[in-house]
């Protein structure tokens, strides 16, 4: 790296950091987010403004443990925020979170949906539904079936490897093993009616054009289309679907979640506590549910209308951190039978 | 150099136990795509890229001012992005393909189903039209600075106008072709988002899936190794080929191409050829964006985060541009003076940047930056006890480093498809003169070389404002560019909420190209030194 690069850099740097330094009298506290900044946004402003403390947002894609870890004992952060219990687990497996005890986390969130140690907590679910074509006679689905051959060249699905679906795949393994996985995961591929590939969303707009007759996606995404909130177009997909909580034949349906840690080396620990604290409060919980359209994780705050309409959800009962295990596995088995070939 | 040895690093720190599942059952089909993809995209860009420059620099047709730089403005447009604007269009529920039902009188999309987008025909075409313009500015910096006299003279010989193509202007550009094309292939071995949106499992592809999906970030960056090796071929072999031929003009000074009216007819067709890439891989997609945009006026309007936004995006890339061209100029600058293996080794590896994949480069860069960052706050802390936190990181030079390493590539080919048309004659006229090796180069090339120089400095611009993952990875806190904007909407699925970021980054890409398109020389007094 020439000489004359890393002047005005440091430059720089120092001018910012004496700035922020002298700058810094309110509270503060620094957040690493995978998740949409449309969806957070409101849950900062919120928080911002009920407690008078500053939230500092990052918001990645991918990298989130690789960034932290490199930052090292410098590393700003204070919340680490993402999608999917498996990158949560990995986050603390990497050694990147700290343990927290708090009684308003652990009285709002179940004990199932955090860690025994705290080193993480989950926030918000979503369930792995099945959506079908309008006019077809269906009432109840169970996983398993989206390998039987009456729905040859019917389903529709986003690429194997997506984190959405190797959860699903992973918690298939739990009950079944691998083998049986694999051979799962076989029938649903010459099920397929295209390419696995695309997102949740558009699932239901292939079942529109009638390209596929049912198909699995995340709970949420009808929310966000039926609601209009995606525009007039993504209004009419959800017209075309109806949503079934799809089952395993021994248990209930897959939910995912997103949730949050505390960084090992947090240097606001206390505001990131008050932030995550406020985030199982009943007044978050109930952003979660209708601006994001996701289940709660704290008892007594209602689901959104159009979500409560899929029915009653029964969570599967395999632990979320056994399923976390079967993760790679499920990776592997999907390249392994061309998943999304 | 140093991230790539990161990455060599990463990678050797994993086990390989990875290694049977791949070779069985991941790389054959992966590595099939990759190549179809690539043979498919660069045929089509090729074609396009240099028939296009062609017809703008040999004939006078109506629309040709315009098409000269209306040609570029595909680069403008995120892959991605166009994608997903042609996957809405071209749906079966989508308006051209309801219209088509409308014409035909069906009542049901189910009734009529064209081939889908989502295939590697649509991906190969979807790309191609996006990245043709790498191609086409080499090619035609080539053209405008032709030695018209070569042209004229085979004119002169009985060749017709296509004969001279043929024979003398082709094999001329074949050096800016073949950089232009590489561009185009590394682009598309670096693109994650269209092809993975449109279903095609690549090389790059099963590296994001190793990271991503296992958190297997050694096993991701060894099958990163393996695809760098196979670009590594790939330049070699086109530069073996190209070993024994020497490209530079008559030190004679070089006059423009007088460009052949075309006949009404011929004219038209001239037109509509040079016309079709733009509306494909520009002007439809823009506008479909636009109209969604507009569309939903009421749903956003321009949030006033988006001017902090531009000027963030301005900045870093400017901040890129710049040192990527610097540091370009030097390893060009060696490799033609400083003749020796070492010279020409650090231009072949100035290309490495572009052709690891965008998100490992990011982790490589990611790993050094901190490290120094960590060895700079304890240096700090020790000298005078102050807390500095991470530098580098913190106050955004992590992304110029990460533009400058990834986009040195463009920088390096522009100067020498430009250097390799100044004669070795001229810079010993210099030295004969009493001008010093750096008189030379401030006094002779670099004015020899300003077209080479816009080409690759708006190249490099756009390609900074569009950057996805490094950006993403090595950002700042609160610190939002265009394209980290645009992200987030399309994370969402609602790209279209996105649809006023893109069109910034049109905008603000459209400026330079006409910067550009201004800057390339239309008379031959512009080459008066």
């Amino acid at each position: 790296m020439p000489i004359n690069r890393v002047v005005p850099s440091v430059i720089l740097g120092l001018g910012l950091f004496i700035g922020l330094g002298t700058a810094v009298i309110a509270a503060e506290l620094n957040l690493y987010t995978t998740r949409e900044p449309g969806l957070i946004k409101p849950l900062i402003e919120s928080f911002e403004a009920s407690t008078g403390t500053k939230i500092n947002a990052l918001y990645l894609k991918d990298g989130l443990a690789e960034r932290v870890a490199s930052e090292g004992t410098g590393s700003p952060a204070d919340v680490l925020m993402t999608v999917d219990f498996g990158r949560l687990i990995d986050l603390v497996e990497k050694g990147l979170t700290q343990k927290v005890k708090s009684e308003a986390l652990e009285s709002a969130i179940p004990p199932q949906l955090r860690d025994a140690d705290g080193n993480w907590f989950a926030l918000s679910s979503r369930a792995r539904v099945l959506y079908a074509a309008k006019d077809l006679d269906l009432k109840s689905f169970n996983y398993e079936d989206l390998a039987a051959p009456e729905w040859k060249g019917k389903v529709c699905i986003r690429s194997g490897q997506h984190p959405y679906n190797t959860a699903l795949f992973a918690d298939y393994i739990a009950h079944y093993g691998v083998e049986k996985t694999q051979a799962w995961l076989e029938g649903v591929k010459a099920n397929l009616a295209r390419k696995a590939g695309g997102g949740d969303r558009d699932v239901a707009r292939d079942i529109m054009a009638g390209i596929c007759e049912i198909g699995i996606a995340n709970s949420y995404y009808v929310g966000l289309m039926a609601s209009g909130k995606g525009g007039p177009d993504q209004e009419q997909w959800a017209q075309a679907i109806k949503v079934i909580l799809p089952t395993f034949k021994d248990g209930g349906t897959q939910v995912n979640v997103s949730g949050a840690s505390i960084a090992k080396h947090a240097p606001n620990k206390a505001e990131g506590i008050a932030f995550l604290e406020y985030l199982a409060s009943p007044e978050a919980q109930k952003i979660y549910a209708e601006a994001g359209y996701e289940y709660p994780v704290r008892a007594g705050v209602a689901v959104d209308p159009i979500i409560a309409a899929f029915g009653e959800l029964k969570v599967d009962d395999k632990p979320l951190v056994e399923i976390a295990g079967f993760r790679k596995e499920a990776s592997e088995l999907a390249e392994k039978v061309g998943f999304d070939n | 150099m140093i991230p790539i040895a990161t990455l060599i690093g990463i990678a050797f720190a994993g086990d390989f136990s990875l290694w049977p599942h791949l070779l069985a059952s991941v790389l054959p089909r992966a590595a099939w795509n990759t190549l179809i993809l690539l043979t498919g995209v660069g045929v089509l860009t090729g074609t396009i890229g240099c028939g296009t420059a062609w017809l703008v620099s040999a004939y006078h047709f109506p629309g040709r001012g315009i098409f000269e730089w209306a040609l570029i403005l595909p680069l403008a447009v995120p892959t991605y992005i166009v994608a997903f604007a042609y996957l809405d269009l071209l749906h079966p529920v989508g308006p051209v393909q309801t219209w088509l039902r409308w014409l035909l009188g069906y009542d049901s999309p189910r009734q009529l189903i064209l081939p889908d987008i989502r295939s590697m025909a649509g991906c190969i075409l979807v790309l191609s039209f996006v990245l043709y313009p790498y191609v086409y500015v080499m090619v035609r910096t080539m053209f405008v600075t032709q030695a018209a006299n070569l042209v004229d003279v085979s004119r002169t010989l009985g060749a017709s106008y296509s004969g001279a193509f043929w024979r003398v202007a082709l094999p001329l550009a074949r050096p800016a072709l073949s950089i232009g094309i590489a561009l185009v292939l590394m682009e598309t071995l670096n693109d994650i988002g269209a092809s993975e949106f449109l279903g095609i499992q690549t090389l790059t592809v099963s590296i994001y899936t190793t990271w991503v999906t296992r958190s297997d970030l050694a096993g991701a960056a060894q099958i990163a190794l393996v695809l760098l090796l196979f670009v590594l071929t790939l330049i070699s072999i086109e530069r073996w080929g190209r070993r024994r031929q020497s490209f530079a003009l008559s030190a004679l000074r070089p006059r423009r191409m007088e460009p052949r009216a075309l006949g009404t007819w011929t004219g038209l067709l001239a037109l509509c050829a040079v016309s079709l890439p733009v509306l494909a891989g520009f002007a439809m997609p823009a506008l479909y964006l636009a109209f969604a945009a507009f569309a939903r006026m009421d749903f956003i309007g321009i949030s006033p985060a988006l001017l902090n936004e531009v000027s963030n995006t301005v900045l870093v890339s400017l901040a890129g541009t710049a040192s990527a061209l610097f540091l370009g100029l030097v390893v060009s600058y060696a490799a033609r003076t400083i003749p020796g293996r070492l010279s020409l080794s650090a231009a072949r590896l100035s290309m490495i940047g572009y052709a690891v994949p965008g998100t490992v480069l990011a982790i490589g860069v990611l790993f050094c930056v901190t490290a120094f960052d960590r060895t700079l706050a304890q240096l700090a802390a020790l000298v005078s006890e102050t807390h500095i936190g991470l530098l580098i990181l913190g106050s955004g030079s992590a992304l110029v480093i990460a533009y400058t390493l990834r986009f040195l590539a463009i920088a390096t080919g522009g100067f020498e498809s430009g250097f390799s048309r100044i004669p070795d004659s001229i810079d010993g006229v210099a030295r004969t003169l009493g001008a010093g090796s750096w008189r030379t180069l401030t006094r002779v090339h670099i004015p020899m070389l300003r077209p080479a120089l816009a080409a690759a400095a708006i190249l490099i611009f756009v390609d900074c404002m569009k950057e996805l993952p490094a950006t993403l990875l090595l950002r700042p806190l609160n610190f939002e560019t265009l394209a980290t904007h645009l992200y987030g909407e399309a994370a969402r699925g609602t790209y279209e909420d996105g649809s006023i970021a893109a069109l910034f980054i049109v905008v603000v890409g459209l400026l330079p190209v006409i910067i550009l398109a201004r800057s390339m020389p239309r008379t031959p007094k512009e080459y008066d030194m």
